[in-house]
């Protein structure tokens, strides 16, 4: 038996969970992809994919294998380093933000928290940055490409997510004002008190914190109906048109790593995160053993899970917005509503406590 | 366990290197596996079957560069109200009065609206041309 040290302990664990999350991030990209065409069909009324394994269930293999064996062009007029740097850029921060994450209940092992990757006193702070690093990835695969189609697909883009960032950090900070921390350990722990009851959108009067919340993220993930850069009938593809190959794949998989992310923060600081909407009620009859530390990964699973279907469902609802309707809405409506959100909430927990 | 406060940047530093290997090793794989038969057509840009005119580094609306300019002024903003939310409910203990934070948050943010209003009635927020005659 080889005797480690507290650190190399430490070290080990983090790696281990870090590629375990990266594991499961991306193989939930991938099926969120199907679940997407899936459910996109049905509302359609047609099947989507079903040839491939039982029930499509092998779809995203093959089109991941696909993807891998096509030809990787890089056109002779781009900027070759950007080129390549983009898709890197925006990929890796999709992936980056998902560290902050506390999937279960604080857990933990030889000092080390099973559940979370990085458990920083500024968390949300650091989610919010690295997301605001992704628009690189988005707006230098546009100048890089050397296309118009590609150039104004992100010009559009980044107007866009940088409009919409402002209102999606002042919603967050009602959630902030109540939990009194930026880690979201704490901003969980803050909400788990009496279940649903206690839960940021409903006991924390967050509704509408949670209704901007959920616009900006639809626009900063550029999503239906916010999905003007990717408009297929003006723009072709948006930014990456010119992409081939895998590089198309990562902003494809960015896209969604970037969904499955912004569902996590939703389901952290509007519903508890990985608390059960029943809070207490329930703990007696798993007092111990495994089903208890699995439960609560359970449910934040569940709430992730809802979030990325009201996505699918509005992308199969929502016609696309008007630019000048996207960017009045954001600067005109949101934002001015995010300031009064703050007020409101301030005025309210300073005559609560 | 951890002693140290900069240990809990360690894992995020991992989780940065890994995902940029991650990213970096798939642009990678995919320019080794997949063949490259280089043709004239396909090396060009992209145009819709036409030969493209000219390049992209034309020039283009100005208002996304006002968009920029103001997203980093309301950013910085945004971002100075943060520290105050996370010591807000603590405020009223130090300072003694209820209401203090409230009021200093609500001439905080009456700066903040007059800049917004004041680059709205300037028309810089509209995007349609009949109506932008912004001259700032």
């Amino acid at each position: 038996m080889i005797h480690l040290s507290a650190f190399q302990i430490f070290l080990l664990l983090t790696v281990l969970k870090i590629a375990v999350v990266l594991v499961i991030t991306l193989t939930a990209v991938a099926y969120t992809v199907l679940l997407e065409r899936k459910v996109l069909g049905r509302m359609q009324n047609r099947w989507g994919p079903s040839r491939v394994g039982p029930f499509g269930l092998l779809q995203p293999l093959a089109d991941g294998i696909k993807l891998f064996l096509k030809e990787d062009l890089m056109p002779l007029a781009v900027e070759r380093p950007l080129f390549v740097a983009a898709p890197v850029i925006a990929l890796a921060c999709a992936l980056i933000s998902i560290s902050m994450v506390p999937f279960g209940a604080e857990t933990t092992y030889q000092g080390v928290d099973l559940f979370q990757i990085a458990n920083i006193n500024v968390g949300l702070l650091i989610i919010l940055g690295v997301t605001s690093i992704g628009v690189y990835g988005i707006a230098l695969s546009g100048w890089s490409s050397n296309n118009k189609y590609s150039l104004f697909g992100s010009l559009r883009s980044t107007a866009q997510v940088i409009s919409y960032e402002l209102a999606l950090g002042l919603s967050l900070v009602g959630v902030i004002l109540r939990a009194g921390s930026l880690s979201l350990r704490d901003i969980v722990n803050s909400q788990s008190a009496h279940g649903a009851r206690s839960w940021n959108i409903f006991g924390g009067l967050q509704i509408v914190g949670f209704f901007i919340y959920l616009m900006a993220a639809y626009a900063e993930t550029n999503r239906s109906p916010f999905d003007l850069p990717e408009a297929e009938s003006e723009l072709v593809a948006g930014y990456h048109t010119e992409y081939s190959s895998m590089k198309f794949a990562m902003f494809f998989m960015a896209e969604y790593a970037n969904m499955i992310t912004v569902a996590c923060v939703a389901t952290l600081l509007f519903f508890g995160g990985a608390s059960s909407p029943f809070g207490h009620l329930t703990d007696h009859l798993f007092a111990t053993g495994f089903i208890h530390a699995v439960l609560p990964i359970f449910w934040f699973v569940f709430k992730v899970f809802s979030f990325i279907l009201l996505y699918i469902w509005v992308r199969a609802t929502l016609p696309r917005f008007r630019y000048d309707q996207l960017m009045g809405f954001g600067w005109k409506f949101l934002l001015p509503l995010a300031m009064v959100n703050i007020l409101a909430t301030a005025l309210v927990l300073a005559f609560r406590s | 366990m951890q002693t140290h406060y900069i240990w809990q940047y360690i894992p995020l530093v991992l989780q940065i290197l890994v995902a940029l290997a991650m990213a970096g090793g798939m642009v990678a794989a995919s320019f080794f596996i997949g063949k490259h038969k280089r043709t004239k057509v396909k090396l060009g840009a992209y145009e819709c079957g036409m030969d493209p005119v000219g390049d992209a580094r034309g020039r283009f609306s100005v208002k996304f560069y006002m968009v920029a300019m103001l997203f980093i002024l309301f950013d910085v903003e945004a971002v100075f109200i943060m520290p105050w939310a996370v010591i807000y409910r603590q405020l009223h203990t130090i300072t003694g009065q209820r209401l203090f934070g409230f009021w200093e948050m609500v001439v905080y943010l009456g700066f903040v609206a007059v800049g917004l209003f004041y680059v709205w009635k300037k028309g810089i927020l509209d995007w349609t041309n009949t109506s932008s005659r912004g001259d700032l």
